[in-house]
């Protein structure tokens, strides 16, 4: 149990990054951009085949990076130049990434189990200090390189994220997702602005493919479907636990959301009756009960403080006519 | 003296060719001084905010040039333009960015003239700066700095957004009915703020307003648009003469004329 919620954590932080790009599209740029399906396997695709071909499996996931940097722009090209809306502009470029995914694999499944990866290397790099910590916590698992690693590495896209949207560039970007009409006015380029957004967004999703087909151990073209659905879940449910009233609050927020989820799904597996298969179905659950539950209580709360009201002002009336 | 700014019989159709055609300007010809402060009138549909919207960039001409500065910006993208001009929208909710806050709006206007880059938008520097300028509003909102713009009221929005507009200096101010949708005392306050700014300032200024109070009181010229066209102009002392009531009674004169030679040539 343990073990399996360790490796929940470990995954989820290398998911936050994906999250977090979701993040950037969904809510700074307030735009719905389903290339993440795509975007996702690109990354994997891109660091798998590079690690393969026998490149340092560190410049193959910064490579995965800039690749899905390019996707993010090509569907901003499409909205911006195009002028097709933003939902289809995603789903166009997530159909294309398919087939290119598949071109930059050769195959639909590429193993990493015999490669040097990002993950080995690191674990490497650890053991002396896992070996010092088996003897202080027997009961955990083989390794914490991964986990310290993940935390490191999120913190950084974190605050690099905190500190770029407040940036003069950054600020401009956020007002695309707030007030086009204001940014325009405030020499704003906003088409160029949108594709910046959602190449950076789409780099981060990319880059956590790459990461996840080393942990995992392969790449597999099928392993982006739902990825944009995974986001949104981790986006919803860090600010509905965690709040978003500023940025630095809000990213922080997505991390805990991806880790929450990961952990959320790892015991809904552990229910006897459900199936591995079922994950896809969980998941859209657990997005709908984010989306509709606060709507239910804000209105039940709103029910309630009108009903307060009316007893309040009834008993004003009578306690006028008690006093008269 | 240079002009300021130019337009050369501009013309813009909308829905060309269908049924649904609309000449909504003719041929319109203006030129302001540096310092101008042009107020202008209209019926609805007079075509004002299409001329705005042209000089501003959001929306291209059919035929007609546009030059500010001796610059002819009538191919150049609005974005691009939009370093020349400062513009307040009706809408109180248009100009700013509501999840964003006030010294980041700012922020976001002040990069309006200078090219954005990765430094912060908000230094300590400038936020001296926005609090000494927001003080000038005399509304508090100095002390508001890190309110998001969304909870200020419509007023206090409008008022900003005319900060926003102005605090980096324009060749060119566009006012479309910015006090339209406030309330009276609102409006008051915001007018004043305008007439305070754009003197300061000098600022070169076109204020479309359905108020004919405030057209005849403020600026230096006047301009009555109808169908599409500049129909009526008044500048300095004959300006400084106008009355409400003499307005009517030009509008009424010119809009009958025009009615009787529209008839004569039916006929
Ligand atoms: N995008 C558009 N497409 C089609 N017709 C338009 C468009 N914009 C404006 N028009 C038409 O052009 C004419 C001029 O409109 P404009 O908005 O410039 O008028 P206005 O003088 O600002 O009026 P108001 O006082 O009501 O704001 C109107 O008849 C309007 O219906
Ligand atoms: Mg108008």
């Amino acid at each position: 149990m343990i073990t399996a919620l360790f490796s929940s954590v470990e995954a989820g932080l290398l998911y936050a990054l994906m999250a977090l790009g979701v993040y950037i599209s969904f809510r700074v740029l307030d735009f719905p951009d389903l290339t993440v399906d795509g975007s996702f396997v690109t990354g994997a695709a891109v660091a798998s085949v590079l690690i393969v071909g026998g490149v340092n499996p560190f410049i193959a996931s910064l490579a995965a990076l800039g690749a899905g940097f390019f996707a993010g722009c090509a569907t901003g090209l499409l909205h911006t130049k195009g002028k097709i809306n933003p939902l289809l502009s995603g789903i166009l470029m997530m159909i294309a990434l398919y087939s290119i995914n598949l071109r930059i694999m050769d195959k639909p499944n590429v193993p990493l189990l015999q490669q040097e990866t990002v993950m080995t290397i690191i674990t490497k790099a650890f053991q002396r200090f896992d070996q010092a910590l088996a003897t202080i916590f027997p009961f955990v698992p083989k390794t914490w390189a991964i986990i310290v690693f993940g935390m490191f590495l999120v913190a950084v896209v974190k605050v690099i994220i905190d500190l770029f949207l407040k940036t003069e560039v950054g600020l401009a970007l956020r007002a695309v997702g707030d007030n086009k009409k204001m940014i325009a006015s405030f020499s704003g380029n906003t088409d160029r602005l949108t594709m910046i957004g959602l190449g950076l967004s789409n780099a981060l999703v990319a880059f956590s493919g790459a990461l996840i087909s080393q942990y995992s151990g392969f790449s597999d073209i099928g392993m982006g479907i739902g990825m944009i659905v995974i986001g949104l879940a981790s986006v919803i449910i860090g600010e509905a636990l965690f709040g978003a009233k500023t940025i630095m609050r809000a990213t922080l927020a997505v991390i805990f959301g991806a880790i929450v989820y990961r952990i959320v799904i790892t015991l809904a597996l552990r229910v006897q009756f459900l199936e591995t298969g079922d994950v896809k179905l969980i998941t859209a659950m657990i997005v709908i009960l984010a989306l509709v539950v606060p709507q239910m209580v804000a209105a039940r709360a709103e029910k309630q403080r009108k009903a307060r009201k009316r007893g309040a002002a009834v008993a004003s009336t009578q306690a006028d006519y008690e006093s008269v | 003296m240079q002009l300021l700014l130019q337009l050369k019989q501009i013309t813009k159709v909308f829905n060309e060719g269908t049924l649904d055609e609309k000449v909504a300007l003719k041929h319109v010809e203006l030129s302001l001084q540096p310092g101008d402060f042009v107020t202008i009138i209209g019926s609805n549909g007079a075509g004002k905010s299409t001329l705005m919207n042209i000089i501003s960039g959001r929306l291209a001409p059919d035929t007609g040039e546009v030059v500010i500065d001796g610059k002819d910006v009538t191919t150049m993208s609005e974005h691009d333009r939009a370093r020349y001009i400062g513009r307040v929208f009706q809408d109180p909710m248009a100009g700013t960015a509501p999840n964003m806050t006030i010294e980041e709006n700012l922020a976001i206007a002040y990069n309006r003239t200078v090219k954005r880059t990765l430094r912060f938008g908000v230094t300590k520097k400038r936020r001296e700066f926005f609090k000494e300028t927001l003080a000038t509003l005399q509304l508090g909102l100095e002390n508001r700095l890190h309110a998001k713009v969304g909870l200020l009221s419509g007023g206090e929005r409008q008022a900003l957004s005319l900060l926003m507009a102005t605090f980096t200096k324009p060749h060119v101010l566009l006012l479309d009915e910015h006090t339209a949708a406030l309330d009276p005392a609102r409006a008051k306050l915001i007018t004043d703020l305008t007439k305070q700014i754009v003197e300061t300032n000098r600022l070169t200024t076109l204020m479309v307003t359905h108020n004919m109070e405030q057209a005849v009181q403020l600026g230096n010229r006047l301009i009555m648009m109808d169908g599409g066209q500049i129909i009526f102009e008044a500048s300095g002392d004959e300006k400084k003469k106008l009355t409400v009531s003499s307005l009517l009674q030009e509008f009424q004169r010119i809009r009958g004329s025009q009615f009787a030679s529209d008839r004569a040539v039916l006929v």
